[in-house]
């Protein structure tokens, strides 16, 4: 019973990590149908810059207040390079699919070098507060307390995304263009300024799956963003398209699974059956399991 | 004829090496209903997208576009639509997804007071149904949505591109009406199929044949040659719908 529960709740903790960053990218496929390989160095953009501002940012530090400030200076450098990256790249190209992957691609391997000639290619020891070493119990299960961590914050920012999109004009504008973006702008809306927007969020999300990443691994590296990426593609792909909460079900079910089985059977299978669990859903569901449509 | 609200000039639409538009040109009267007919496939949509801005990326469009002192070709549709074009699409394209009271506030726009008490009163359905998904709505509710939608701003010219496709007959009717009580307040550009509702709304009537505008004037003169209305749009003008 313990074990089930341990391995419940670090699973929706890989799963929260998951959806941190298929979140954003789910919404920047439906809204600019744009395929953003680049999304994982916004990730990692916010795992080293929460990794930095802890060192060195004035009120920042690796406990407290100070890990806040630190995670928030993290958040923000994600988004601003999420909104740099549409702005400068991604704007000039929309509609333009095979130079997007070309730009997206060719802007993560570059983002993971620069990284690397910054920081160094090995793993840094992330800044992580004291009670996130520690474990709690849940019925009777230890679990440890950054994977609760990470739980709570993805059902945070699942809560403010659907909150965002069902009572905002932006969110309305967004769910609306996921569904036909040619008649949002026949409706006289600058959809553009949307897409700026998506990138922006999406950046914040997976900025802030990278400092909870540090702490939930404990490092950060150059290449993190981009192992977690092809997750979070998979999980967008079973989740369907620009929706929200079709990716917070994929990333549970995808999460699950590869805890129990890497668990129950041999290390790696896991991730085999998840790459299986997509195959399925791609058979029998094409659109994944919430269709294109971004219901709130 | 009075100033032209929109003047069509010499306009060509290349798309993927088809040659849809080759040199159309005409005037849109400044009351009214000016009726776009032709046979399936002679350009009309491709007409009523090149001016509104919406012809497919990779698309060329060419030629000359101006409504009034401006010139619309260069300018992105959310910015025509704002400065008075109202674009009411083929197939009504409401977001099926969203409430219908979520499609009218898309339309709103800041700093403008939005004109539901028009919109209700043409469409009183539409103030019953407001929490209802677009998506679950009858085909003749999802078109007084979307004309519903375009009513909610002041427009200097309405682009309407088929309203009555695939609708009832008795929807047919109440759809014609309801432009017929618009287009006494502002000017329709209109492509239709269905002949009764042309005779019914149309003042004017431009007839494209092949991507070029084979014949302009007065849409009922063209309804009563019955000979000209076969050659055209291949029926006659009793018959109810163009078929090619």
């Amino acid at each position: 019973m313990n074990t089930v529960v341990l391995l419940t709740l670090t699973g929706l903790g890989l799963a929260a990590l998951y959806f941190l960053v298929a979140s954003g990218l789910s919404l920047v496929f439906g809204l600019a149908d744009v395929l953003n390989f680049a999304h994982g160095l916004f990730l990692g953009v916010g795992a080293y810059a929460t990794w930095w501002a802890s060192g060195n940012l004035p009120g920042a530090g690796p406990d407290g207040f100070g890990f806040v400030l630190a995670v928030v200076f993290g958040v923000l450098a994600g988004s601003l390079v999420a909104v740099l990256v549409e702005l400068v790249l991604i704007r000039p190209l929309y509609s333009r699919t095979i130079e997007q992957v070309l730009v997206t691609v060719g802007l993560s391997l570059a983002g993971v070098a620069l990284l690397q000639a910054t920081w160094g290619a090995d793993p840094r020891p992330f800044p992580r507060p004291d009670w996130s070493r520690g474990v709690t119990s849940v019925l009777g299960a230890q679990v440890p307390n950054a994977g609760l961590l990470l739980i709570v914050a993805a059902a945070v920012v699942l809560g403010a995304l659907l909150a965002f999109l069902r009572w905002t004009r932006y969110g309305l504008i967004i769910r609306a263009g996921v569904e036909n973006r040619e008649m949002v702008t026949a409706l006289g809306i600058d959809v553009r300024k949307a897409f700026t927007l998506v990138f922006a969020i999406g950046g914040a999300a997976a900025a802030l799956a990278g400092a909870l990443g540090g702490v939930y691994f404990g490092t950060v590296s150059p290449g993190q963003g981009g192992s977690l990426l092809i997750f979070a593609f998979i999980v967008v792909v079973i989740g369907g398209m620009g929706s929200v909460v079709g990716s917070a079900y994929a990333a549970v079910a995808v999460g699950l699974l590869q805890q129990f089985v890497n668990y129950y059977g041999t290390s790696g299978l896991g991730d085999l059956c998840v790459v299986g669990l997509l195959a399925v859903v791609l058979l029998l569901r094409p659109q994944g399991l919430a269709g294109k449509v971004a219901h709130a | 004829m009075a100033e032209p609200v929109l003047s069509v000039a010499d306009l060509s639409v290349r798309i993927a090496g088809l040659h849809i538009l080759q040199g159309v040109s005409f005037d849109v009267a400044p009351t009214g209903v000016t009726v776009l007919l032709g046979r399936n496939g002679v350009g009309k949509t491709t007409t009523l997208r090149a001016i509104v801005g919406l012809t497919p990326r990779g698309g060329e469009v060419r030629g000359s576009v101006r409504m009034g002192a401006r010139s619309l070709l260069a300018r992105p549709t959310h910015r025509l639509v704002r400065d008075g074009l109202g674009y009411v699409p083929e197939d009504r394209c409401v977001f099926a997804g969203l409430t219908v009271a979520e499609n009218l506030r898309l339309a709103e726009r800041r700093g403008v007071a939005p004109a539901y008490d028009k919109v209700f009163a043409l469409f009183p359905e539409l103030e019953r149904r407001g929490r209802q998904r677009a998506g679950s709505l009858s085909g003749g509710q999802q078109q007084m949505l979307a004309i519903g939608r375009v009513l909610l701003n002041d427009n200097r010219l309405l682009l309407v591109d088929e309203p009555t496709k695939g609708l009832a007959p008795k929807v047919v009717t109440e759809v014609a009406e309801v432009l017929e009580r618009v287009a006494e307040s502002v000017p329709v550009l209109l492509v239709e199929q269905n002949l009764a509702v042309v005779r019914r709304l149309a003042t004017d009537a431009v007839v494209l044949s092949a991507g070029k505008v084979a014949w302009t004037g007065d849409a009922q003169e063209l309804l009563l040659e019955t000979a000209l209305t076969k050659s055209l749009l291949g029926v006659g003008s009793g018959s109810g719908e163009v078929h090619a």
